[in-house]
């Protein structure tokens, strides 16, 4: 049997407690934080280009990068990712270039991209339906002997789902070397968590399926690489999936067409944003006295110079050919497919 | 040549396609200890493994769930549904991801899942183990389907579903898993997708037909051959309803003037309405009369005492054929 690691209530953290990390050099440091970044000046430039209507309806993903980025520096390029949309831009810390998920969000073809490029799955829209996705892929990498190991991102709404259940329970059995990672930021669109489930934590539910579930601090990015490099220990050890509950709150909307005033405490919003992820991990970084002022605005300027080509790019792409309507729903279509086209 | 039971034909199949082809998956809710309640995959875990032949938990979204995230580790996998009605948890998974992932990785992903399952009614069983979910199906982008109605197009059409790069779904008419008995190639057979069969030929009036319905309307045609006048019925197997055989329905329609089309599922927006959408097209100056469909009700399908009046009978497809006749 799986261990299983219960009622551990206390948020796991590292920034606040002021700990260092095992085989986590300045480098490493530095390359985390350069990918927070990224994601930051990502998420707000794309709610500048949505009010500007150069691109189209957004899921924010702001005070969420310590999730995203902690988590993907602790797999090795090897490892699969299934994004949410709220994870859109997670392929930029795969080398994905910033026009390709402008393009998604522009409504472009060229916004598909081949998963086995990046090994980053295709945006899931409906909720947890790509659970059962990646406990595949984790599934059938160990079949064939292969060290990979999958994660998957999804909120504490899909712990809700079905398929959530299916997935997690199919990783169990099946022994899947896979991450559940949930980003619990208490709000799905407008429904707290209270009405969500009775569970006391998130990662209790992992108990049910033998898997262990841990909680860490999502606003705390070396808290949420050690959890995920802990998982991914456990998952290539053949010790199969495990659930990491990342607690935060939603401190921006749930996307450009929702306005969270009508329900969520604003009050706590704002403390939410002083304590902001990104801020919290420059502080923790000055004061081991790796983040010097002028290596800061380099990274900054790097983003938003990525940024900038990026949108230039996509704003240049033409119109996509009609004729792509037809050309990838099937790799040999039946006869009668543009039947009523021409 | 072998002579096999039409579920027979299903399992040589799944043994010929495993041994060929390592990258292929068997998995599904009691496919492997027990070999599938209705024994089509009998011996497999034996002879190729637990890793090949999978129990899955009793899940059918996660089935097909966990079979895309196969397919991008490079499997081919064939699911099992134990039962037609037990399939509409998958259809989520189907609508939501199958149908569309290829197309959502610009055609740079292939996901070519099998999902095949016992279908149809008449067999005496409990609620929901009867129904006839073809259209569902058929109506979702970027699937395929095709039915069998002998043993060799059985092992053919499943062969062929294996081996195609898009996701197919074969529908496989239970009511006749042990009633149709054939002689089945050995070895490597494969029965194209999109090709119907001409499972009688005859000059007056064309029964269009899938599944258990073909048997079905070969009982007619042996009938109404018997009258005096005798009426010479075709009998049209379509075994493929996405891609459709369109050229052959065509030349038959051409051919008899006349089409009754016969399905199982409810009337409304099934199959049958198709057939006729596509004749009233393409075949209009054709025709001698309206196409006519023999269908089950828009109810859901009844318990077994009452299913004799549910499902298309030699009589009622009689009926249409002479009422056509008439016309």
């Amino acid at each position: 049997m799986a261990q299983v690691a219960h009622g551990d209530p206390a948020l796991r953290r590292v920034i606040d407690e002021d700990r260092e990390l095992d085989g986590l050099d300045e480098q490493g440091l530095i390359d985390i934080y350069r990918s927070m970044v990224l994601l930051r000046t990502y998420d707000e430039r794309s709610l500048v280009y949505h009010r500007q209507g150069r691109i189209g309806t957004y899921a924010i993903f702001w005070n969420h990068e310590a999730m995203q980025a902690g988590s993907v520096h602790a797999l090795a390029d090897e490892d699969w990712i299934f994004p949410s949309y709220r994870e859109s831009a997670i392929g930029l810390l795969r080398g994905m270039p910033p026009a390709t998920v402008l393009h998604w969000w522009r409504g472009h073809p060229a916004g598909w991209w081949n998963p086995a490029d990046y090994n980053v799955a295709s945006i899931c829209v409906p909720i947890a339906t790509h659970v059962p996705h990646a406990a595949g892929l984790a599934w059938g990498k160990k079949l064939k002997g292969e060290r990979s190991c999958a994660l998957v991102y999804f909120g504490d709404g899909a712990t809700s789902e079905g398929a959530f259940h299916e997935g997690a329970n199919f990783a169990a059995v099946m022994r899947a070397p896979l991450v559940l990672f949930c980003n619990n930021n208490q709000w799905a669109i407008s429904t707290p968590l209270e009405a969500q489930t009775r569970a006391a934590a998130l990662a209790d539910k992992a108990v049910g399926y033998g898997m262990p579930g841990v909680r860490v601090d999502g606003g705390d990015v070396l808290a949420v690489y050690e959890a995920t490099r802990e998982a991914v220990d456990r998952a290539r050890a053949g010790e199969g999936p495990t659930f990491i509950e990342a607690l935060t709150y939603r401190a921006a909307p749930h996307a450009t067409a929702d306005d969270p005033r009508a329900y969520i405490d604003l009050e706590r919003v704002e403390q939410e944003k002083k304590n902001e992820c990104l801020g919290r991990y420059e502080r923790y970084l000055r004061r081991l006295g790796v983040l010097p002022d002028d290596l800061e605005a380099q990274i900054k300027a790097d983003a938003l110079d990525a940024m900038r080509r990026g949108i230039a790019e996509a704003e240049a792409e033409p119109d996509p050919d009609p004729e792509l309507l037809f050309d990838t729903a099937y790799a040999d279509p039946p006869p009668n497919l543009r039947e009523g086209w021409e | 040549m072998t002579e096999r039971l039409l579920v027979e034909a299903v399992n040589d199949a799944l043994h010929v396609e495993l041994e060929r082809d390592p990258s292929v998956i068997v998995m599904g809710e009691d496919v492997g200890r027990a070999g599938g309640v209705f024994r089509a995959t009998a011996g497999l875990r034996e002879r190729f493994g637990p890793d090949r032949c999978v129990d899955t938990p009793l899940a059918e979204a996660g089935i097909l769930g966990t079979a895309v995230g196969l397919c991008m580790a490079g499997w081919r996998p064939v699911c099992e549904m134990q039962y037609d009605a037990f399939s509409y948890p998958c259809l989520d998974q189907l609508i939501t991801h199958v149908g569309r992932y290829r197309w959502r990785t610009g055609g740079a992903m292939e996901f070519p899942i099998t999902v095949r399952m016992p279908y149809g009614g008449g067999v005496r069983a409990p609620e929901l183990h009867d129904d006839s979910p073809e259209t569902y199906y058929v109506h979702t982008p970027g699937i395929k389907v095709a039915i069998p109605s002998t043993p060799a197009d059985a092992k053919g059409l499943l062969a062929a579903a294996i081996r195609d790069p898009d996701p197919v779904v074969i529908l496989e008419p239970k009511l006749i898993y042990r009633t149709e008995r054939g002689d089945v190639p050995d070895g490597d057979y494969v029965v194209p997708l999109g090709k119907a069969r001409i499972a009688r030929e005859g000059g007056d009036v064309t029964l269009v037909a899938y599944g258990a319905m073909v048997p079905l309307c070969l009982r007619v045609a042996d009938e109404l051959d018997g009258l005096r006048p005798s009426v010479s019925c075709e009998v049209l197997d379509l075994r493929s309803l996405k891609p459709l055989d369109e050229e052959s329905l065509l030349a038959s329609a051409a051919k008899t003037g006349r089409v009754v089309v016969v399905q199982e599922a409810p009337r409304t927006a099934g199959f049958g309405a198709e057939i006729a959408a596509i004749l009233a097209e393409k075949a209009m100056l054709d025709l001698r009369g309206p196409v006519l469909r023999v269908t089950g009700f828009d109810v859901p399908y009844p318990y077994w005492k009452l299913e004799d009046a549910y499902m298309p009978s030699v009589e009622r497809v009689s009926r249409a054929v002479r009422e056509l006749l008439a016309f």
